[in-house]
């Protein structure tokens, strides 16, 4: 028994949940994807506590057809910087499939 | 008008069903047949015999053909090809007027298509090599309840595969026990546990008992990881009276999702199912026990593809497809074209990947492919590569196998498919890289640590039995 190892669940939250936080690096590689796909990115954040609810706060608009990483990161840093304790999250809507094409927690609430 | 006058007696079939002149109408259901023939017969007269036999035909000439348009209702061969390195036998296509079907009704499609015909004298074997259902038959069938889109919306899974384990030992556990390890498993980080397609409601679980304590576990694993789980419970029963019944009570425990065996259940009940799946909001997996008997003979049945089609129509939100990579019959293009047929919209003739014709489903919703069966956590790379996001990887032995117990196995699927998912967008090679990208998250992961360990790189190598006839061999 000795070389078995306890597992203790965590809240999680969805896709990339599972590994360490994002360094910018990764970050910007991810949205770099998300953008290529052509799917719209649109944030959001929420209160960790609430977290398991389908609807977070939006924050402003989806950025329709928005095509610069460096445009989301600084939408995605001033979420954080209004909303130091939530959870931040960067959705690619994907109006074809008319559903989101991923979705992702980018900034880790308290 | 023609005159027709009765003359008793038996015809060639091919006076009357060989039409190589014939261009198919877009509302025909088109078939592709391999026909094996008996030695003497000859294939234009094989071809015809199949096309009167699984439409119009009779062995002779009746009065009261008369009595009707057989030229409006009779199906044709219109075509004859050789196949690919196999002199024993061809391929005839056929096309059928739609009004020789009931609409929305796979089961009357199949009982034509696939009756009498394959047992009729003047061929040695036959096989049902695909179908090409028209847009406006399509249309009259219910099809998935919910589909990809819906689904992925209702879990609240975007931008990555799900994560499945069939509950393991398949026989034998107490319902609460078996609930124990449904538990460990979804707080461990995998989207759905399964039962196995055996587990029904045996004197060692009844089904009621199974269903409370599967709730339970759901429930108490959603609170502790805040995401959104789901078990298959099998609703497949003896009769369909049954079957309603334990749906029923999954819908009342607000079980997201239910499970079916189409083939041994039954086309009826298999759409029937569906239907209640749509109307009261639950998912539905769909299992495909004996669909070996039916689809790994290269010369006689009826190949998977067809059953994809059939169970697309007839209403499904997940289908196990074959995992290419797993211990389980697969070919890598073959199963890439039936997985397209699953979940694209319009799916082109490619005979390099075994489809016979362009398939156009119009809006009915997709259907998630399920990898299943002998796979675990270094095969992650290339099942991503292969399958894509719109799948469900089922890892049994492989989370249930782990060292440290389900919740540590289920554990490490989760970081292995995130590191897979975030190597493969930010455009890495997987199949190449895999190694890799493994051994790097397994740094951050105690659990994949270990799991790496077990596993090793296994491979299943076995050549496939039905390949597809592309090239001469």
């Amino acid at each position: 028994m000795a070389d078995i190892q306890d597992y203790n669940s965590t809240p999680k939250y969805e896709t990339f949940s599972y590994l360490p936080a994002m360094g910018p690096e990764k970050m910007r590689r991810q949205i770099a994807y998300l953008v290529n796909q052509g799917w719209n990115p649109g944030i959001e954040h929420v209160e960790p506590e609430r977290a398991s609810t389908y609807y977070w706060y939006m924050w402003k608009l989806p950025m329709f057809g928005e095509q610069s990483v460096d445009t989301v990161i600084a939408e995605l840093e001033a979420c954080h910087r209004a909303h130091p304790d939530h959870h931040v999250r960067l959705i690619g809507y994907d109006n074809y499939s008319q559903s989101q094409g991923s979705a992702f927690v980018v900034f880790r609430g308290r | 008008m023609a005159v027709k006058k009765y003359e008793a007696g038996v015809k060639e079939y091919r006076q009357t069903y060989w039409a190589p002149e014939y261009v198919p109408l877009d509302s025909d259901i088109l078939a592709c047949f391999k026909i094996t023939p008996q030695p003497g017969v000859d294939r234009e007269e094989a071809a015809a015999a199949v096309a009167a036999e699984s439409s119009t035909g009779t062995w002779t000439t009746v009065w009261t053909d008369l009595l009707t348009d057989m030229d409006y209702y009779k199906g044709r061969s219109y075509r004859i090809e050789d196949v690919p390195g196999d002199d024993s036998s061809f391929y005839a296509f056929i096309a059928y007027p739609i009004d020789l079907f009931e609409e929305g009704s796979v089961v009357n499609v199949f009982t034509s298509l696939v009756g009498n015909v394959f047992g009729f004298k003047a061929v040695r074997a036959l096989r049902l090599e695909d179908v090409r259902f028209p847009l406006a038959y399509v249309k009259t069938c219910n099809g998935p309840p919910h589909g990809i889109q819906v689904e992925r919306d209702k879990m609240n899974k975007y931008g990555r595969p799900m994560l499945g384990c069939t509950i393991k030992p398949k026989l034998g556990l107490s319902a609460k026990n078996y609930g124990r390890a449904v538990y460990e498993c979804l707080r461990g980080g995998l989207d759905f546990t399964k039962d196995d397609e055996n587990v029904n409601s045996q004197p060692f679980m009844r089904w009621r008992d199974r269903f409370l304590f599967v709730a339970d576990a759901i429930h108490t694993a959603e609170a502790e990881t805040g995401e959104r789980k789901g078990h298959y419970l099998n609703v497949t029963a003896p009769s369909p009276e049954e079957m309603y019944e334990r749906a029923e009570f999954a819908k009342e425990l607000n079980m997201p999702i239910i499970m079916h065996d189409f083939l041994t259940g039954g086309f009826c009940a298999n759409t029937g199912l569906a239907r209640w799946c749509r109307k009261s909001g639950t998912l539905l997996h769909i299992h495909r026990a004996m669909h070996a008997v039916v689809d790994r003979n290269p010369h006689h049945g009826i190949h998977f593809r067809v059953l994809v089609k059939a169970l697309r129509l007839s209403g499904g939100d997940h289908l196990h497809t074959g995992t290419v990579v797993g211990k389980l019959e697969g070919d890598r293009a073959s199963t890439q074209g039936w997985v397209d047929l699953l979940r694209e919209s319009f799916v082109p003739e490619d005979r390099s990947r075994g489809i016979f014709f362009d398939q156009d489903w119009g809006s009915m919703p997709g259907v998630f492919a399920v990898a299943s069966g002998g796979i675990h956590v270094w095969h992650m790379p290339s099942l991503l590569a292969i399958f894509g996001d719109d799948a469900v990887f089922q890892f049994g032995g492989g989370t249930l196998g782990h060292p440290w117990g389900n919740a540590a196995g289920a554990a490490a699927n989760r970081v292995a498919l995130e590191a897979c998912v975030e190597a493969r967008n930010e455009g890495r090679d997987l199949e190449r890289e895999g190694k890799d990208i493994l051994t790097n998250a397994a740094k951050d992961s105690p659990e994949l640590k270990i799991a790496l360990e077990t596993w090793k790189e296994i491979k299943f190598e076995f050549d496939t039995v039905d390949k597809l006839d592309v090239v001469n061999r």
